[in-house]
């Protein structure tokens, strides 16, 4: 299996590496590398999910990468059941949106530039997923960050796309600074990095370290994820073109804080504080950014508050040792948030770039196929039997629910709601009801090609089945888990009492009914006023339509002052102290330099008196010691 | 072959080809020499083969006076790189400059074939010797372009100190004989062992001490270099920064660490002091500086600076990370160089630092390229420089030598400001006047790929290659 | 502190020798002109060094007389020893003075003899 591995991650390597090198000459043909690399890195990923289904696994070093004294460590792979699972999400996901990329950039300049972030993110994402070690995830982990960064300020000649960027960027190195401590903490307490040490020696932590530990690396993982206090950037992020928030900022990338979690769960649970963090942020974070989901008016900010608040689940889920269901529901976010993104790619592009709702409406019989496949990524989303959200989300408020975390549970379920109102919101305001384009968008309103509806079927159609094939519940936990279990032991269902798990079912059912019928009640059943949308009615709707006015908080409690401190240090402390000090450091060195551009006569005599000088002093010095 | 020539087998391989050179060089074509630079590159490869294929081999040849180890091997290794490197940037060069003669690839190789010998020597009389093989060509070298003012300057200066600092160092050789009744390295060591601090040997060692400095370039032996640098062509500018300072070290190395073992606590004080003077005033007069040339011929002094922590440092773990510094300090070094010799402004070399204004707009691979070495100078991961940097300052401070480690990092802070301006001036100024642009040169472009990739190989690995330099130094510390 | 007297004559040439820079930029007035640093003939330009030029060619000459000389030096030791040192060191020599002839041929052929 080794060498199989190793391949997975090369192919997108060399995809960059051609696009890069040769993009001025490859142009608007650089989709025929970075596709077919995908293509071959997807197979291959199969191919070895194939064989750890058939409970093989692989640890490997491809290379010692530094060794420093006690400091060993290598440039480590590992293949178990949860990389092998995340490594289908990635290069299948991946492969689709670079399919879909292929119709949506086109005639961009800038399109090789594009395929080659786009190659080299799958093969840190992927890097990521394999890494043996802490110090491999943590290179991949801003590795990803980075092209992440490039991508949102894509289109750079924007201001609002490249301060985008950098907004995204600086927030996530807040949470990247904790992540990195948290890996040097984890040297210092145990000596090594290597996961599988790490993991067998985490009982010799006290709790209090692990909790330390445990707290700094989910740290990272808030920046990654985009969890409060850090959940900032992300919509911000929507900047960048819509694959590209398709798969880095709702399938892959951001799930990689849950990822992980996952994956460190020994730490977590030796700790037991950090993993209640992890649940009560999630859970907060589902039901906050959820409510302000319900007031956006572009449509790709909706998605984008909608990615944070089910990264909330994920968080909730893992938070409470469901860790299977934590992963599952990734998976399926991954298919119905990616399908949802390129339908409002496939809208976006339709529409010349339009993405205001208010300027929506009445698209479905013009664009049937984006319409229908949008329908299944929406019933996903809001948790509608069988659609796969239904099954994962049910199954986070089921443990939820049966390891008595009762008030989460109450929370979560309060977000299922709020998440079917505002995704069937947007579905009514966008492809039903009366256009309310301009005529001449209107006029070149068109479906768009196949290479852009066929990942939107593929998509619909994972979304459609992947629930049913293998996240049905049973007494066994659902087949998804029992793939897991090497990684994630499955835990017997503690305290049975309350609701029945059928009871919680038709619970979560009847929230998203409930849920879509209010949007209908709202939206759908009579005539919009456009100029209603988008205003803020009453304090609560200002409220949830500025955001929670986070983002101006932020403002006023770290930027402002930062930027007047920032200020006065530029003013008083920097041109008056600082530079005096430096200028005086300066003209001391540029004296110095001076003096001895002086000794530098250019006089061999008082070259040589140098050298003499020299002598003396050093024997002497030699003498009398 | 006969068993007792192996040792020498470097040595043969180098000379050997400096005579056939010769001989070239008196048939046809009278005005055409580049073959001559094909001869020489086919022979100092055949060396670095050689050597190569001698590694973990021991022996002696002239009764002792000249060894093979493991120690010799390695900068072997790193000498003939350097000169590899020179001659694929020298031949284009030449011809631009109208400097095509034959004596060119002839004194590069018997220069060569005197760092080799240093590297090689095992008695005071071969180093010295081996060093005036070496520098007597380096100063023809120097003024080799003759109708140019600056070069004879340089050339002149680079002869008299040179000459001065060879009295000096013949001077400790004959007080060291006097003290120790021999010349031989190990016999000299025998004779140290027994006895106490004898004044008339620390006297030799003191004189000679002024002799390596003046060849590897250590404050206050350090002034003829911003004249010789800046004068002499560019292409032999790095050969002197990088070959005959990989000599000079080898033969400090050997002769501190494998003769002179019982005054450690002397030379280790007085380097500590040359260390940290060396790499500060090369560092801050390398900012006044606005000729590239000159400004690297500043930073290549900081850098011996920071190769004498190393020194000072001792053991195999600082030993070793000098000689893997060494190799470092080559690939990035005359990559640099080679840039600049490569890049021309009108119908002259582009030595200005207002001559790189805008140059990634213009020639994006060739400005990232210098950028690549300059990062590498400053020790920026994953280049090579940062790994050198990383070994010499982590063996300080494993030998206890905190604040010397401290100062050393504070100095790369200053100097990055120096060569950060090099970058700014090619990606974020404009063009004034007329373009600067490369000259052709296929075997330039080696260069520079060859050189590239050493700095990523030995950053991104540098682990196997710093165990070989630990295993080179090893018969050292015997 | 036996080699003391070592010491001193360093510390003596190093008083001297920066008594000697130093002291004249102290004492002497001085106050030049483009006039007063140009070579004295007569209130007219200086037409040539008063030595006169020297041909350049004596001091190559003199440096190939050097040269060939010191390397055929190492013959007379050799030929004492002639016997002691047997094929080896006739081999040795023949080695060497073929260099030697090299060089020497390498001289005559790049016109290092002819005078004009």
């Amino acid at each position: 299996m080794s060498n199989t591995v190793w391949l997975i991650p090369l192919f997108p390597l060399l995809g960059t590496l051609l696009n890069a090198l040769f993009g001025r000459w490859i142009g608007r043909h650089a989709h025929w590398i970075a596709v077919p690399a995908l293509a071959c890195s997807f197979l291959l990923s199969g191919a070895v999910f194939l064989r750890v289904w058939n409970g093989e696994t692989f640890r490997g070093d491809l290379f010692p990468w530094i060794e420093a004294g006690t400091f060993r460590t290598a440039v480590t792979a590992q293949v178990d059941p949860l990389a092998a699972v995340m490594l289908l999400v990635v290069t299948g996901v991946g492969f689709l949106i670079h399919l879909y990329s292929a119709g949506y950039m086109h005639g961009d300049p800038g399109y090789a530039r594009y395929f080659t972030y786009l190659n080299l993110f799958v093969f840190s994402m992927v890097m990521l997923v394999l890494a043996g070690n802490f110090l491999v995830l943590y290179v991949f982990w801003e590795a990803v960050g980075l092209c992440s960064y490039l991508l949102i300020g894509f289109w750079y000649t924007r201001k609002s796309a490249a301060d985008a960027g950098k907004k995204a960027f600086i927030v996530n190195r807040v949470g990247d600074f904790g992540f990195g401590l948290g890996v040097m903490a984890l040297w210092v307490a145990l000596g090594t990095l290597d996961y599988g040490t790490v993991f067998d020696e985490v009982e010799t932590l006290s709790p209090e370290t692990a909790t330390v530990i445990a707290l700094l690396l989910f740290m990272g993982a808030c920046g990654k994820s985009a969890q409060l206090p850090l959940h900032t950037w992300l919509p911000d992020a929507m900047e960048g073109p819509t694959p590209v928030s398709a798969l880095i900022h709702a399938a892959t990338m951001v799930t990689a804080g849950v990822y992980m979690v996952a994956r460190t769960h020994a730490l977590f649970e030796r700790s037991g504080v950090a993993l209640d963090v992890v649940a009560w942020v999630g859970g907060l974070t589902a039901l906050f950014a959820a409510t302000i989901g319900l007031a956006q008016t572009d449509i790709k900010r909706v998605l984008a508050y909608s990615t944070i608040s089910q990264l909330g689940y994920m968080f909730a889920g893992v938070g409470v040792g469901a860790y299977a269901a934590g992963i599952f529901h990734l998976v399926t976010h991954a298919f119905f948030k990616a399908l949802l993104f390129l339908g409002a790619g496939s809208v976006i592009h339709a529409q010349g770039g339009e993405q205001d709702l208010r300027k929506m409406g009445g698209l479905a019989p013009r664009m049937v196929l984006t319409t229908i496949t949008f329908l299944v990524g929406a019933a996903g989303l809001a948790g509608l039997p069988p659609f796969a959200g239904f099954f994962s989300k049910d199954e986070i408020l089921a443990s939820t629910y049966h390891r008595g975390r009762l008030w989460l549970w109450a929370l979560l379920l309060l977000g299922a709601f709020l998440t079917a109102v505002y995704i069937f919101r947007v579905v009514l305001l966008a492809f039903f009801g009366g256009p309310r384009m301009s005529k001449e968008v209107a006029h070149h309103l068109h479906e768009s090609p196949p290479v852009m509806t066929l990942p939107l079927g593929a998509l619909a159609l994972l979304t459609a089945v992947a629930g049913v094939a293998v996240g049905m519940p049973s007494t066994q936990g659902t087949a998804f888990a029992r793939f897991l279990s090497p990684v994630f032991p499955l835990s017997e269902e503690v305290g049975h009492g309350g609701l029945s798990a059928y009871a919680l079912l038709v619970l979560s059912v009847i929230v998203a009914v409930v849920g879509l019928l209010f949007a209908w009640l709202l939206y759908g059943s009579r005539p919009i006023k456009v100029e209603a949308i988008g205003r803020p009615r009453n304090r609560l709707h200002a409220l949830l339509l500025n955001k929670y006015y986070v983002d101006e908080l932020y403002g006023f409690l770290f930027v402002r002052p930062l930027l007047r401190v920032a200020g006065f240090c530029a003013r008083v402390f920097d041109l008056g102290f600082i530079d005096g000090i430096v200028n005086g450091l300066g003209q001391l060195v540029v004296g110095w330099a001076r003096s001895m551009r002086r000794l530098q006569t250019g006089y061999v005599m008082n070259y040589a008196l140098m050298t003499l000088l020299g002598a003396v002093v050093i024997v002497g010095f030699l003498l009398s010691r | 072959m006969d068993a007792a020539l192996i040792p020498l087998l470097p040595l043969l391989v180098v000379g050997g080809t400096a005579l056939l050179v010769i001989v070239l060089d008196l048939l046809p074509p009278r005005d055409r020499k580049g073959h001559l630079g094909v001869v020489a590159l086919a022979g100092v490869v055949m060396a670095l083969l050689v050597s190569l294929g001698l590694w973990g081999r021991e022996g002696r040849a002239f009764r002792g006076m000249v060894v093979l180890d493991n120690f010799a091997l390695f900068l072997d290794v790193v000498i003939c790189y350097a000169a590899a490197l020179v001659l694929l940037l020298s031949t284009d060069y030449l011809r631009r400059n109208d400097g095509e003669r034959g004596e060119y690839y002839i004194l590069v190789l018997l220069s060569t074939l005197g760092m080799v010998l240093m590297a090689a020597a095992a008695d005071l009389i071969v180093i010295f010797l081996a060093l005036e093989l070496m520098s007597l060509s380096l100063y023809v070298l120097a003024g080799f372009f003759r109708g140019r003012l600056a070069a004879a300057e340089a050339s002149m200066k680079y002869f008299l100190l040179g000459a001065f600092a060879t009295g000096f160092f013949i001077y400790g050789i004959a007080l060291i004989y006097g003290a120790t009744g021999s010349t031989a390295l190990d016999r000299i060591a025998a004779a140290t062992r027994a006895g106490t601090r004898d004044p008339l040997l620390l006297v030799g060692l003191g004189l000679l001490l002024v002799g390596f400095g003046f060849k590897i370039s250590s404050v206050p032996f350090h002034m003829w270099v911003p004249d010789v640098y800046e004068g002499a062509p560019t292409s032999v500018t790095a050969f002197i920064a990088t070959g005959s300072k990989a000599a000079g070290f080898a033969a400090l190395l050997r002769v501190l660490l494998s003769t002179f073992k019982v005054s450690q606590p002397d030379w280790t004080v007085l380097l500590w002091v040359v260390a940290v003077l060396t790499m500060t005033v090369g560092n801050v007069v390398a900012i006044a500086q606005s000729n590239l040339k000159r400004m690297l011929a500043y930073s290549s002094v900081a850098h011996v600076g920071y190769m004498l922590i190393g020194v000072v440092a001792g053991g195999a773990l600082g030993a070793g990370s000098v000689l893997f510094y060494l190799l470092v300090y080559t690939f990035t070094t005359a990559g640099a160089f080679g840039v600049i010799l490569l890049l021309e402004r009108g119908r002259r070399e582009a030595v200005d630092l207002d001559d790189y204004a805008g140059l990634a707009g213009r020639h994006p691979v060739l400005a990232l390229t210098l950028a690549l070495f300059l990062l590498s100078l400053i020790g920026m991961p994953p280049t090579a420089g940062f790994a050198g940097k990383f070994y010499l300052f982590g063996a300080a401070v494993r030998s206890g030598y905190i604040w010397l480690a401290v100062i050393a990092v504070l100095n790369s802070a200053v100097a990055a400001y120096y060569y950060l301006r090099v970058v700014v001036y090619m990606y974020m100024r404009d063009t004034e006047g007329l373009p600067t642009g490369p000259a052709p040169s296929f075997a330039g472009r080696l260069a520079l790929a060859i050189a590239l990739w050493g700095i990523f190989q030995l950053g991104l690995l540098p682990a196997p290659v710093l165990d070989l330099a630990q295993a080179a130094v090893a018969p050292l510390l015997r | 502190m036996e080699h003391v007297t070592l010491l001193m004559v360093f510390g003596l040439a190093l008083l001297v020798a920066g008594a000697m820079m130093w002291l004249p930029t102290l004492l002497a007035p001085r106050r030049t002109s483009a006039a007063k640093v140009e070579p004295f003939e007569c209130g007219k330009d200086p037409l040539a060094l008063p030595e006169g030029r020297f041909a350049i060619k004596f001091s190559t000459v003199a440096i190939f007389f050097i040269i060939f000389d010191i390397e055929v030096m190492l013959i007379f030791p050799w030929a004492v020893q002639v016997r002691a040192l047997g094929w080896t060191g006739y081999l040795a020599m023949l080695v060497f003075l073929g260099v030697l002839m090299l060089g020497f041929l390498y001289m005559w052929k790049k016109g290092g003899l002819e005078w004009d």
